[in-house]
């Protein structure tokens, strides 16, 4: 048995690693928090020629072809540093959407230009204050022509193109729409460096993704299935940033008196990291096993996707929320960066549906026998 | 990253396979796999016998104990040939739940500190399971706090006499011998003034009364020693090292790996497949879902690790730290199963006998005894403690008995 990463896998995470590091540290986060720029561009454009956003774009459509554990790893680190780019919706999200569900001509025309860096995706969902569902989608298609309003759509500021869910006649099927044109306004989110936006589409020129062409796929079917593969990378980007809460918290708690003595020595303390410690290794391990299942296109990726999202949005939430309670007062100043996971922590929990939605997701996923 | 065996790994898979298949108490599989928590059912049959005539039968077909080295008994198989016995032996390996204490604790020790011709006699009849080990460690003033011990060890002539009292000593009553820890030189800080010994559980002056449990069962035993007398030849290290030579002994509590740990997980999920509830079916309730997907995901978090654990073991690296956090895990995790599972069925869900409610009384039987796994081996806070100061490497707790002679600690009394 090798349930490990190659070291091949492991050097590529040791690059992005030594990048971000050097690259995009708390105050380029900072930058797009306080609204200088909307996305961290030098960074996406360093990230571009290394070719980290085609890491598991296919070959022929312009990618490295690395696979999907090498970006899982990619994804941990974008998560352990915050990077203020719309990663995670054009390789996650829009680029997922194609390789699953583009024909080949779309794989051709899109693929590569996302594996560049040149173009910058998303995926359009929610129209409603509620969570999305089959019956509260509106958004109109019909003769190559998108119409209505999607509320909140993640780098919907920056993204250059769009998937978006849409009803055709009766179902719904999912439409690429390229953004030039639509009207975009900015609103307001708990992690502002999401450049998050309402679209307005006003017959904008669509066309449906092969894959859903001709009533062939449901929708809604493949959103989910979308949403699955995706989960497993935004689980990855959860634990990075977990470890990382985990280590502020550590690291404060060593250097931080009270007392007369490193509030680190207090048990009260010690046993909250030390809770934020399992969760973060039942976490990590999930997401070792939904790595390979979403690289073997597993039976039970479902399963396997679920569970690490699950547990990889315990475990950020439970390490950003307790950095700040190890940190203190300073803890929530906006000077000390802890804000900076709590506000990551609580957007990605919410990314892709919340925490209640994947729990459900997961029951219904288990086989009869699970044990 | 792949699941599947090494072909060495696979060659060695079927010989074991095919030896078990040939030669297990197959009359034993059902009692075995309908076991409850920290019991081994044998049905008509005495459990010690039975887990005595296995043992026999595997070491003597080279079998038991396989990472020992051969010459006390053992195959001098690698950590992952002792994993991939340990998953085909399957249930039947809930029968060497009598040995693990003296295989797992004592052996390793003895194996480091006794004399070669002390090896040679004891180690190859602890493998075979022809005699059995019990480790005289807790106290009731030396649990968590275990150098805080105060059984007495004097010199006299060659010999020592030992006087005091262990408790919580597991298989006491059916061990033939045992390691036991005293205290030496009470004038000394606590961790200084140890000596280790191994002695026969039959010396005259040691009296064993079993302990009745807060859930009705006896698994545990109150030891006396009454001027116990213990050949100076017997001792393991040396004198004041006994802190030490117990390490050796904790640091080998044997890897829950191979074997699955366990959580409730499978006894919630096949109650509420079944169960009603106001709502309707308890599987389709969304609190119901809510709590068993965190479970879920628990569970697979604690089996996930211990596949890396067995990856590690594969390539030949130690297991990190990460697998300090399985009893942790499971043993909070049982409870908060057992409590909410019963609590669904109202009052019904008390009922412990299994001739009307087979489920619950199987959950009430997880819910008695869950409170034993949280102290037993290590206590959730101790584990806390252990994963703070040794994995994140927080600072010590400041201790009030630092620097002290044992015989000036404060005691409260």
């Amino acid at each position: 048995m090798n349930f490990d990463f190659s070291d091949d896998e492991k050097m590529v995470q040791e690059q992005v690693h030594r990048y971000l590091n050097d690259n995009c540290n708390f105050s380029v986060f900072r930058s797009v928090l306080e609204g200088n720029e909307p996305y961290a561009e030098k960074v996406w454009q360093g990230l571009a020629e290394m070719g980290v956003q085609g890491t598991a774009v296919p070959a022929e459509f312009g990618g490295v072809e690395a696979g999907y554990l090498t970006l899982c790893l990619a994804a941990k680190e974008m998560g352990a540093h915050l990077a203020p780019v719309p990663f995670s919706t054009s390789v996650y999200l829009f680029a997922e959407a194609l390789t699953r569900y583009g024909s080949q001509e779309q794989k051709e025309k899109w693929l590569p230009m996302i594996a560049s860096g040149q173009l910058k995706g998303t995926i359009a969902v929610s129209e409603t204050v509620e969570e999305a569902r089959p019956d509260n989608i509106t958004a109109t298609f019909g003769d190559g022509r998108l119409n209505g309003t999607k509320l909140v759509v993640p780098q919907g500021m920056v993204a250059d193109v769009a998937v978006v869910i849409a009803r055709k006649g009766d179902a719904l099927t999912l439409v690429l729409a390229e953004l030039d044109g639509v009207g975009r306004t900015s609103i307001e989110m708990v992690d502002p460096t999401m450049a998050t936006a309402t679209l307005s589409f006003d017959n904008t020129v669509a066309e449906e993704l092969g894959g859903c062409a001709g009533d062939t796929k449901d929708g809604w079917s493949a959103l989910a299935d979308i949403y699955n593969r995706a989960a497993v990378l935004f689980a990855f980007e959860q634990i990075g940033g977990a470890e990382k809460a985990l280590d502020m918290a550590v690291a404060y708690a060593k250097e931080r008196f009270a007392f007369g003595r490193p509030i680190g020595s207090f048990q009260a303390l010690k046993h909250m990291m030390a809770d934020m410690y399992v969760a973060l290794k039942l976490a990590e391990s999930n997401c070792y096993y939904a790595a390979w299942a979403l690289q073997n296109d597993a039976d039970d990726l479902a399963v396997a996707a679920a569970a690490a999202r699950v547990s990889a949005t315990q475990a950020f939430q439970l390490c950003a929320r307790d950095n700040i309670q190890v940190h203190g007062g300073m803890g929530f100043t906006w000077e000390f960066d802890c804000h900076l996971y709590y506000r990551r922590s609580n957007y990605l929990t919410l990314v892709l549906g919340g925490l209640a939605t994947w729990e459900d997701k997961l029951i219904a996923a288990l086989p009869a026998d699970a044990a | 990253m792949d699941f599947s065996d090494t072909i060495e790994e696979a060659a060695f898979r079927e010989q074991v396979r095919a030896w078990i298949s040939a030669n297990a108490p197959e009359y034993l599989y059902e009692p075995l796999s309908t076991s409850g928590f920290g019991s081994t059912r044998t049905g008509d049959y005495d459990p010690l016998t039975e887990a005595k005539k296995w043992q026999k039968k595997k070491a003597d077909a080279g079998w038991a104990c396989i990472q020992w080295p051969k010459e006390y008994g053992g195959r001098g198989a690698t950590p992952i040939q002792s994993v991939i016995w340990n998953q085909e032996e399957g249930v039947y390996g809930s029968l060497s739940r009598t040995f693990i204490i003296g295989q797992g604790m004592c052996a390793p020790t003895m194996m480091a500190y006794a004399s070669e011709e002390q090896k040679q006699r004891y180690l190859p009849k602890l493998a075979s399971g022809e005699e059995v080990w019990c480790q005289l460690f807790s106290e009731p003033h030396g649990g968590s706090d275990l150098a805080g011990l105060r059984t007495r060890a004097e010199k006299d002539g060659d010999d020592w006499v030992i006087n005091g009292q262990k408790i919580w000593t597991s298989g006491a009553h059916y061990s033939d011998y045992g390691i036991l820890i005293t205290r030496t030189d009470p004038e000394v800080p606590k961790h200084k003034g140890l000596t280790m010994f191994f002695l026969d559980m039959r010396s005259e002056g040691v009296d064993i009364v079993p302990i009745k449990q807060a859930n009705g069962d006896s698994g545990f035993n109150e030891v006396y020693f009454d001027n116990v007398r213990i050949p100076d030849a017997q001792r393991l290290g040396e004198v004041g090292e006994g802190w030490k030579v117990s390490l050796t002994t904790l640091m080998n509590e044997r890897l829950a790996i191979g074997g699955s740990i366990a959580t409730g997980f499978p006894e919630i999920k096949a109650l509420v497949d079944e169960l009603r509830i106001a709502s309707g079916s308890a599987i389709e309730d969304p609190a119901v879902r809510s709590r068993l997907a965190d479970w879920y995901a628990k569970s697979a978090g604690l089996k996930n690790t211990a596949s890396r654990a067995i990856s590690a073991l594969s390539k030949g690296e130690t297991p990190g730290p990460e697998n300090s956090i399985g009893k942790l895990v499971a043993g909070g995790m049982m409870q908060d199963i057992a409590k909410f599972a019963l609590d669904l069925q109202g009052l019904p869900g008390a009922i412990m006998d299994p001739e009307i409610a087979s489920g619950s009384a199987r959950l009430q039987a997880m819910l008695m005894r869950s409170p034993a796994v949280r102290i037993e081996g290590g206590t959730d806070q101790i584990l806390r403690n252990i994963i703070s100061e040794r994995v994140l490497g927080l600072p010590e707790d400041m201790r009030a008995d630092k620097g002290l002679p044992f015989n000036k600690i404060p005691t409260g009394n």
